[in-house]
């Protein structure tokens, strides 16, 4: 109850700052767009919509990565904060009440971008609405990392870790721009040891509908969303404490 | 019986000691004010009863339980006021005390109440970011007040008030006393003395003396309570 209260106000916070909203909704879709005409002007096969669409959904993740972590520190500096460390809302309440809110938004996005993806000749099928849901662990996997740098570091650290550091980590290691195996070597080695690739992966399979693709890039993604959220919650009561 | 009991509270800053061996006992029903020059430990002594820090050393009960192993059972005892105002900005006035009230489990009926005795009904459903500081300070006192605490913990209520938001404010912790222990920090004389029981004041990290301002102001040897406080710290008596 008390956390729901919580993700209540988070959400309400969220809301009543419609222009990140809408940033976070359409910053997909200009990605999308871009690459899409890119492709359209190459005679390569490089952006190819089925390929690049997952890992678009995926990589556009990323903002919400930058957009938790700010939440979460800037609340950090407030004195609201202050008055809510002296109530019996623990860590734990703390991080899913941050949580919960940003799930819907990352599953709004990714429709936003698999609908855009739809009018720029991606097939219909049933796999779509798989892919949307599959997307659901990564986001927790995504807004976990935030939250675990938002509670590390102060609101103007995160935007140049988050903003520019993570985003471009996500980027180069998903496999969405390029086909890893190209690369090769260490690269590859640890891009398999990094979640990214895996959850670009896991979005490629269900939406070829390929279900048992999903596996074992599900563990992974499942895996370091419960290890950040655990890790988040430990750091978050440490700096409660401070 | 007493509502808050300090037994050595000790908080140790490196090379510095913030708070030394605090004995302090607040009356249940009392309001308590805490004084001292900046540095003094005030805010310190409240971080800890408030369970924001822990001690380094001693322990304190509050409403009977140790801030040092029963912290939970502590913050559902207490409300506490912090010294900036500690709304939520993007939430109404109302928003603002369901957030408390959920948090706390209370019924919807408790927001109403406030709103009633905090006269706010005509901002209530106004967003709080948007009110003068006034206004802001006594909805974070209404805030504080949700979940009906046994000890509500004010740090420096009327800071940057003008004199009227400040009377106002008055009235309403004046309202207040005998129903509830009220932890009071300002660095207000006449605020001090006009609303409190008993006075602490506190020099150093330590309690310098305990009394009321009569008190204070018979040890001191003047009449005025201001130049009572200033030759006190100052002697250090």
């Amino acid at each position: 109850m008390r956390m729901l209260t919580f993700a209540g106000r988070t959400s309400k916070e969220i809301l009543r700052d419609p222009l990140t909203v809408a940033f976070g909704l359409g910053f997909p879709l200009v990605v999308l767009l871009l690459l899409s005409a890119i492709q359209g002007n190459i005679p390569v096969s490089l952006f190819e919509i089925q390929s690049l669409t997952p890992g678009i959904a995926v990589f556009g993740l990323s903002f919400m990565t930058l957009f938790s972590a700010q939440l979460i520190a800037k609340d950090r500096s407030s004195s609201l904060i202050q008055r809510l460390y002296t109530t019996p809302l623990t860590a734990g309440d703390y991080i899913l009440g941050y949580t919960l809110p940003l799930v819907p938004i990352s599953v709004l996005q990714s429709v936003v971008c698999y609908l855009a993806a739809i009018l720029l000749g991606l097939e219909v099928t049933v796999h779509l609405m798989g892919a949307m849901i599959m997307i659901i662990p990564v986001s927790v996997f995504y807004i976990a990392l935030g939250l675990l740098c938002g509670s590390l570091f102060n609101d103007k650290q995160v935007g140049g870790i988050c903003g520019a550091l993570l985003t471009n980590l996500s980027a180069w290691l998903s496999g969405t721009w390029f086909d890893l195996n190209l690369v090769g070597g260490a690269f590859k080695k640890i891009a398999s040891l990094l979640p990214f690739m895996h959850a670009v992966e896991m979005e490629r399979a269900v939406l070829m509908g390929d279900w048992s693709g999903v596996f074992p890039h599900l563990w992974w993604v499942l895996g370091y969303g419960f290890a950040l959220s655990l890790l988040a919650v430990i750091v978050f009561t440490k700096k409660m404490k401070k | 019986m007493a509502a808050i009991i300090t037994k050595g509270l000790t908080k140790q800053y490196k090379d510095v000691t913030a708070v030394d061996q605090l004995d302090l006992t607040i009356e249940d029903g009392e309001l308590f004010a805490l004084l001292g020059v900046n540095g003094a430990g005030k805010t310190t002594t409240i971080k800890m009863l408030t369970c924001l820090c822990g001690p380094t050393g001693g322990d304190a009960l509050v409403k009977g339980y140790s801030i040092m192993t029963q912290a939970q059972d502590v913050k559902k005892m207490i409300g506490v006021s912090p010294q900036e105002t500690a709304v939520a900005p993007n939430l109404t006035v109302r928003e603002n005390l369901e957030l408390m009230a959920g948090i706390y489990g209370c019924d919807k009926d408790r927001v109403t109440e406030l709103i009633e005795q905090f006269d706010l009904n005509a901002i209530a459903g106004k967003r709080a970011g948007k009110l003068s500081g006034g206004w802001q300070r006594r909805l974070s006192i209404a805030m504080a007040l949700v979940s009906e605490p046994g000890v509500l913990f004010l740090d420096e209520p009327t800071l940057g008030l003008d004199v009227i938001a400040r009377s106002e404010l008055w009235d309403h912790i004046r309202a207040l006393k005998g129903h509830i222990t009220i932890i009071l920090t300002t660095h207000y004389m006449e605020e001090a003395e006009s609303l409190s029981d008993r006075i602490g004041i506190m020099k150093n990290g330590r309690l310098l003396r305990v009394g009321t301002a009569e008190e204070m102001k018979a040890a001191a040897g003047t009449d005025k309570f201001e130049e009572a406080f200033i030759k006190l710290v100052k002697e250090g008596r």
